[in-house]
């Protein structure tokens, strides 16, 4: 296969991995925007809704697509309901002080990490794609599949973009999000939108849990890489802004597919960690990000 | 002593935040010994004007010259060893530590810098200087408000300073206390140079030898106090009269 | 702090030590071993705390500091056959500079940029590690072999290989942190340390480098972290890559807040507490560390101050 081509199939495997991340960086953004609360367990979630994909799919017995699509329904849903619990009972109860509530989302962390260790056990397990297509390039062949979480990460992202800017719902985000204070005089009930906030954040993670699962299969430490992607991610797109946040997952995805197959992955992974501790450090609305209000 | 050297001279200080023109060009001298107060509608850029002197903000353009050294660039804390002490607007003291632990702090800041600073003797000086000596080991959040300001007070004393800014001291004082609070200004001014950001009309014409005016980020007007109450643009920038 | 309280304090680090070195008397030979970890553990928890306690600065990258130690000093036995004296100086001085270069750095972010910024760090120096695998073997780790164990000082032979030896060695380490912590504490530098973590702002308005004051105990805290770590890889003889792991930056984070985060001795507390459990609970289920977040959830939640917090908060004030 030569350069081009080799080209081409990295930039496929970087936009289907910007795909998972725009959704699962924008779940992250969202918290941290309108909560301000960094959630370390971001990334769990991710990892519960793979594994609840799989425990959905494995039950229903049937045309992959019908597990598939179950799995798209109930796995959201469930770990939305975890997150919105853990918010109720951890949370709001730290007044969402922020040093406070990275604390108490490193022990969430643990704590469905190792549920899930205890319930699902240490294997890893594949869920069966909603359908077998390859798309056959004269070079190589390129699974269907892959191209349809791009397209489902572009129908999501552009379902968020509709909610936060133009139903009722996202104009309380907004308002949560621009000034706390305000919005409660005016009337928003702040401290029930973070909660609802908290579990869309999740839901958007576990949603991008079920797409991945059947190209990377589910385990309880499958958390980790979409955690550290994820901030990074909103880190250069500028912490609390989406578009910069869609814009920085193509970034990211890009490149950590084009340098990871050109080098070794471990390097890219801490070439690029590195440089975007420094971004925060040194420019810490972002590369992408407007300046302060 | 003719022809002495203004302790502090600000040219051309400008400190804008994105569109708002907060500090706009302000020339300002303060010689040594005076006390000085700065008045000014809300918004006039007063507590961004005494943050460009010390040291809280870097101004956008123009110079600051203390004591006849360039001190533009130096950080804040730097210039408070040069003898700049600032008190906030809003009381600002560790609330965990006793009233004399709080001292000894600026204590050992000035004892850093001076051979020979008795330690217990100075904290003892400063509060003494502004009666709380009864209170040194109360913890200084368990302090009523207005023995918080001077908690404030004793701290910046404690540093010897030579220019002592206060920003809005007397602010949620009872009558009594600013009294008090004027005779103690007085007495600090016997041994420093004090600039002083006052909403209280009667405490700045008590105390103040000039007055600076700010509006809109600009010098209106400078001048004694009866200088300046006769000053009819102030009485107009103070009523809101467009101009 | 007065004279007084300051000796009250003395003479209790003074009496926990007296304890510590004459359990090694008592100990089954499993428990010295256990015993040998925990101190390793509680100087680690030590150095976390100079910073998260005294400065206010919660770093979620100290592995870092912990993995620097231990791989400066078991990399320089294994590879160049250094003496372990040698090796260990060589360490504690390698994470020193680390910590200045990543503090001169990291400082300039605030609360939770500061943590997130740690952690990033950590996380580039657990990678390093990997991918490294020709020096560091990755995740599989190296075995120090047993003859460069030992260590001819001389006067006498330093065998590693022996428990109480080793018992001995991390109770001189545990002792000499908790002395520097103490002296440190009770000068002027610690009142300027805890000023600058009761109130940031004012501390600068009175003509204090705010700055300088927050690397100094960077440095510091970083310095004892590795120290822990290059005692950690040389007594036990093993280096993996799971000591640069994230789980390596929240124990200390766990056993300073359970013991009271800002009390000199609370970290020991807190690793005697928990590393009891963990070790007891690694027995029974493969999930053993959901005890982490549940004791964080739970520390967090209802008990912020931990245990010498606590007491300090209800019966002893003058605890440091």
């Amino acid at each position: 296969m030569g350069f081009g081509p080799y080209l081409l199939l990295a930039t496929l495997e970087g936009l289907v991995q910007a795909a998972v991340l725009s959704i699962t960086a924008a779940g992250l953004s969202l918290v941290f925007g309108v909560m301000r609360v960094v959630n370390v367990a971001h990334g769990e979630f991710v990892m519960l809704g793979a594994v609840i994909a799989w425990f959905t799919a494995s039950l229903l017995t049937g045309h992959p697509a019908m597990g598939f699509a179950a799995a798209l329904l109930v796995s959201p849903l469930l770990v939305g309901a975890v997150a919105f619990a853990s918010e109720r009972v951890v949370l709001r109860r730290l007044d969402y002080n922020p040093e406070a509530t990275i604390v108490a989302t490193i022990g969430l962390l643990y704590i469905l990490q190792q549920t899930v260790l205890l319930v699902y056990g240490p294997d890893a397990r594949p869920v069966d794609p909603p359908f077998y297509y390859t798309i056959r390039f004269p070079w190589f062949g390129y699974s269907a599949y892959k191209l349809f979480v791009i397209g489902a990460a572009i129908v999501i992202m552009g379902g968020i973009w509709f909610v936060l800017q133009k139903t009722r719902a996202g104009l309380v985000m907004r308002a949560a999000q621009y000034d706390r204070e305000t919005a409660q005089a005016f009337g928003i009930p702040v401290d029930r939108v973070s909660a609802w906030v908290f579990a869309l954040g999740a839901m958007l993670a576990a949603i991008a849990g079920v797409l991945v699962v059947p190209i990377q299969q589910a385990h309880y430490l499958m958390g980790a890489d979409p955690l550290l992607l994820s901030f990074i991610v909103v880190i250069i797109g500028g912490l609390g802004s989406m578009s910069g946040t869609v814009l920085a997952a193509v970034l990211v995805g890009l490149s950590d597919g084009i340098i990871s197959m050109m080098f070794s992955p471990t390097l890219a992974k801490m070439v690029s960690t590195l440089l975007v501790a420094l971004v925060l450090v040194f420019r810490p609305n972002g590369l992408l990000g407007k300046a302060a209000r | 002593m003719a022809d002495v050297t203004p302790l502090l001279v600000a040219t051309g200080l400008k400190r804008h935040f994105g569109g708002l023109r907060a500090v706009d060009g302000v020339d300002f001298s303060l010689p040594a010994g005076e006390i000085r107060a700065i008045i000014g509608p809300n918004g006039a850029g007063k507590t961004t004007f005494v943050s460009l002197l010390s040291g809280r903000l870097e101004p956008s353009e123009g110079r600051v010259t203390f004591a006849g050294e360039d001190v533009t660039r130096l950080p804040a804390y730097r210039r408070v060893q040069r003898g700049i002490a600032y008190t906030f607007q809003i009381t600002n003291i560790y609330l965990t530590k006793s009233v004399a632990d709080n001292v000894r702090v600026a204590v050992e800041s000035r004892a850093r810098r001076e051979r020979g600073v008795e330690f217990e003797a100075a904290t003892l000086e400063a509060l003494q200087a502004v009666g709380l000596e009864d209170r040194a080991e109360t913890p200084a959040g368990e302090l009523a408000y207005g023995h918080q300001r001077l908690l404030e007070v004793a701290m910046g004393l404690a540093l010897r300073p030579k220019l002592l800014i206060l920003d809005e001291p007397t602010q949620g004082l009872s009558d009594a206390e600013i009294r008090a609070f004027i005779a103690l200004v007085r007495r600090i001014a016997e041994t420093a140079t004090v600039l002083l950001i006052e909403h209280n009309m009667d405490v700045v014409m008590a105390l103040a030898d000039r007055i600076t005016v700010l509006a809109r980020g600009q010098v209106l007007a400078e001048g004694t106090p009866a200088e300046i109450r006769a000053n009819s643009e102030v009485q107009a920038a103070y009523l809101g009269t467009p101009c | 702090m007065s004279r007084a309280a300051f000796a009250r304090n003395a003479w209790l680090v003074l009496a926990v030590l007296a304890v510590l070195f004459s359990l090694q008397f008592v100990l089954p030979d499993y428990q010295v071993l256990m015993a040998t970890r925990m101190m390793l553990l509680a100087v680690f928890a030590l150095g976390f705390n100079a910073l998260l306690g005294y400065v206010g600065l919660l770093s979620l990258g100290h592995a870092l500091f912990f993995a620097c130690g231990l791989y400066a000093s078991g990399l320089t036995v294994y590879h160049f056959g250094w003496g372990l004296p040698a090796a260990f100086v060589f360490a504690v001085g390698a994470s020193a500079v680390l910590a200045l270069l990543i503090g001169a750095v990291a400082l300039r972010t605030i609360r939770v940029s500061f943590m997130i910024v740690t952690l990033m760090f950590a996380q580039v120096g657990a990678l390093t590690v990997l991918y490294f695998a020709a020096w560091t073997n990755g995740q599989e780790g190296l075995s120090l072999p047993a003859s460069a164990r030992v260590a001819d000082l001389g006067v006498a032979t330093l065998d590693l290989t022996d428990a109480l030896t080793r018992y001995n060695i991390a109770y001189g380490l545990l002792a000499a942190s908790l002395l520097i912590l103490l002296v440190y504490l009770g000068s002027a530098r610690g009142r300027i340390a805890t000023a600058v973590r009761d109130n940031e702002g004012r501390t600068e308005m009175l003509g204090f480098n705010v700055f300088a004051a927050k690397l100094e105990m960077f440095v510091l805290s970083g310095a004892m972290s590795g120290a822990a770590g290059a005692a950690y890889g040389l007594l036990f003889g093993y280096l993996g890559a799971t000591f640069a792991s994230f789980q390596y930056s929240i124990e200390p984070l766990l056993f300073t807040l359970l013991g009271g985060a800002g009390t000199l001795l609370g970290p020991l507390v807190g690793v005697l507490f928990m590393v009891g459990l963990i070790d007891k609970l690694s027995e029974l289920t493969t999930a053993y560390l959901l005890v982490i977040g549940v004791v964080l959830i739970v520390l967090i939640l209802w008990f912020p101050k931990g245990i010498l917090g606590t007491v300090r908060e209800r019966w002893l004030p003058w605890l440091m």
